[in-house]
């Protein structure tokens, strides 16, 4: 009882505190630790659910009225979180340590790219393009089965590799795809090289919505069909043949699991999810190049499977929330917070910050503190922060 | 006719090393176990039965059809299932979801049943749990089922592995060393599950085995294998008689009847 009015309170303060307060980054992760609260309290399922629903469905888009750039961090986390989910199928149930992730998000954004903007005229000839921009939902589904085919064709040759093997091809071939992407711009020009492909498509939406309200419903609704997918995938033989090639390649093999059609099936679901992002990513960007699909961004998605828990969902989740958040946010600020103290001339210690060299410029700290954050992560809670959890299930026994 | 399980002239090299030697072995029904000193080429038999390693040369056979050349899921799926002699169990899994993949072979939902959860795909869910249910209570095992594979005791491990096995609904099932470990009121017990499962489920079974107590008790025919060839084969009596079998045990003064010192 106690909990569930603290629960309440709680998401209802600090969004009401991020009304007050529409430019503090501290007020609006308030927000969002409330909601990390409301997921883990002793409080009934229904209140949990009406709780989560309610703050992505209606406090997110009217915080979003107070301070736009809070809904583009939320729509970035959705786009990341159905990254991350595709990654944990790959990695976290079946075992398979990809580090070339992106490139299947890179193959889903110049699908809708290249069709989605005039581009296509110079590789096809004729004034046809770009296409309607309605065409983009037809692409969701064709960016999701072109990049499930990318992943079967990256699965085929690689299916007797395991471990560090594995890992460094489908580094290769994460570093194919964006190095393909930057030079096929002749003979053919295919990807327009490292120049980019704009302007985009974007798809019409309904009852006359922003397109930031559009593309954060549209990653919203994404990211629930990749939830249920998994889910379901998961909790199923599916899942479970994933889980033993994990646990004992060898053994599950004996055991009846057939190791090509189980890994081809992890490597295209983890693709596909990817793929449609992909979609969605270059219509919300209007604007892509190859500098998006770095191997950097491979790093980082696996750093948020890793991070939230190995084979979790809720982990995913919550590690790529946190990831994106902290690097869009959290960093961010915090250099900013440091470069005004040091522009003020504010002295700690005796020590003038204005004099401090450029090589210590506090935006180059951001990606030490998020590598020590990992790294202390790694030491102090290495199976992440939502670890997987057996299912408990009542069986036949009489 | 032939057998149920035939294997013909099976021969295996690794490198320069002959580890099987045109063995031939046949098998009906019953408890059949395979015996011989360490290093006699027992699992790398196991092994090319279920399709792990390919023979050089030889035929395997079962119900007709032969297995050379199948994957070892596609033999699992003919209804030839084994265990794995250093337990090869799912260790983060927890018990009933090891004997879930198990069953895999048999499962008969496709990727579309998995994402609509419908009727079908609920039912037959439920009913595989059900059996797991069964399974762990055959082998001892029940109450154990939500608990994580890697926590069970050894000799718990080693029946959750026959468990697992069995739930592919073999005809013809494969142990490697499965009294491995255990005491000898413990292996006594798992023997007598063995029999009850060739009595009640019609199940062939062959067995590499240390103990010898069990081996005398159990098997209907014992074949003894030395450096990678046949060397016997028989009844337990007569086999346990047969002067080469104690040569390759014990030494060739042992066998000839001299005192050994």
């Amino acid at each position: 009882m106690i909990a569930a009015t603290a629960a309440v309170a709680f998401v209802a303060l600090s969004s009401a505190a991020v009304a007050l307060f529409p430019r503090s980054i501290l007020v609006f992760l308030l927000f969002q630790g409330s909601l990390l609260y409301a997921y883990v309290a002793r409080i009934p399922g229904w209140l949990r659910a009406t709780l989560l629903g309610a703050a992505v469905l209606v406090l997110m888009p009217v915080i979003g009225t107070y301070n736009g750039y809070y809904l583009e961090v939320a729509t970035q986390v959705g786009i990341f979180v159905a990254l991350a989910l595709g990654l944990n199928i790959v990695v976290g149930l079946a075992g398979l340590l990809d580090l070339g992730y992106v490139a299947f998000f890179a193959v889903g954004a110049y699908s809708w790219a290249i069709f989605g903007s005039p581009h296509a005229n110079v590789l096809f000839g004729g004034t046809g393009f770009p296409l309607p921009s309605w065409w983009f939902y037809p692409f969701l589904l064709i960016g999701l089965t072109v990049a499930a085919g990318t992943g079967v064709v990256l699965g085929l040759p690689v299916l007797r590799l395991r471990g560090d093997y594995l890992a460094i091809v489908t580094l290769g071939f994460g570093e194919v795809i964006r190095v393909l992407a930057n030079n096929l711009d002749k003979p053919i020009n295919v990807t327009n090289g490292p120049r980019g492909i704009t302007p985009i498509s974007r798809p019409p939406l309904p009852l006359e919505v922003s397109y930031a309200v559009g593309f954060y419903f549209l990653a919203l609704l994404i990211v629930v069909v990749v939830i249920l997918v998994n889910r379901r995938l998961e909790d199923s033989h599916i899942g479970r043949a994933w889980e033993a090639i994990r646990e004992d390649q060898l053994a599950a093999q004996a055991m009846g699991v057939p190791l090509v059609r189980a890994k081809l099936l992890a490597f295209a679901s983890g693709a596909s999810f990817a793929g449609v992002m992909g979609v969605v990513f270059s219509a919300k960007q209007v604007f892509i190049n190859p500098e998006s699909f770095t191997f950097l961004e491979s790093i980082g998605v696996l750093a948020m499977v890793i991070l939230g828990g190995m084979g979790s969902i809720p982990g995913a989740i919550v590690g790529a929330t946190v990831v994106t958040v902290l690097n869009l946010q959290v960093l961010k600020g915090l250099s900013l917070w440091l470069n005004e103290l040091k522009n003020a001339g504010v002295t700690i210690f005796g020590y003038n910050l204005a004099n401090l060299p450029t090589q210590l410029e506090p935006a180059k700290y951001e990606r030490m503190i998020f590598g020590l954050i990992l790294v202390l992560m790694m030491i102090f809670r290495p199976q992440g922060i939502f670890p997987a959890r057996r299912r408990q299930r009542e069986l036949g026994e009489q | 006719m032939s057998a149920m399980f035939e294997a013909v002239d099976v021969t295996k090299t690794f490198g320069g090393l002959t580890a099987l030697q045109r063995v031939t072995f046949a098998l009906d029904g019953g408890i059949a176990s395979i015996i011989g000193p360490n290093g006699a080429g027992k699992t790398t038999l196991f092994n090319v039965f279920t399709g792990l390693y390919r023979p050089d040369t030889g035929a395997v056979t079962f119900r007709g059809r032969p297995l050379v050349g199948l994957r070892p899921d596609e033999i699992t799926a003919l209804g030839v299932c084994r265990t794995f002699q250093n337990i090869r169990l799912f260790a983060n899994m927890t018990a009933a979801e090891n004997i879930l993949v198990g069953m895999h072979s048999r499962i008969r939902l496709g990727l579309r049943d998995v994402l609509t959860r419908g009727p079908r795909f609920v039912d037959a869910e439920g009913a595989l749990w059900q059996r797991a249910g069964v399974l762990l209570e055959r082998v001892g095992l029940r109450g154990k089922g939500n608990e994580i594979a890697r926590n069970l005791a050894y000799g718990e491990q080693r029946r959750l592995e026959l468990a697992r096995a069995l739930a592919s609904e073999p005809a013809l099932l494969l142990l490697d060393e499965p009294t491995a470990g255990m005491t000898q009121a413990e292996a006594g017990t798992l023997m007598a599950l063995l029999r009850r499962l060739v009595g009640e489920l019609g199940l062939a079974i062959i067995l590499i085995e240390h103990n010898m107590r069990v081996v005398m008790e159990v098997s209907d025919r014992v074949t003894v294998l030395d450096h990678g060839e046949k060397i016997a084969e028989g009844p337990p009596r007569e086999v346990q008689a047969d002067p080469r079998v104690i040569e390759a045990y014990l030494g060739r003064r042992a066998a000839t009847g001299r005192a050994v010192p």
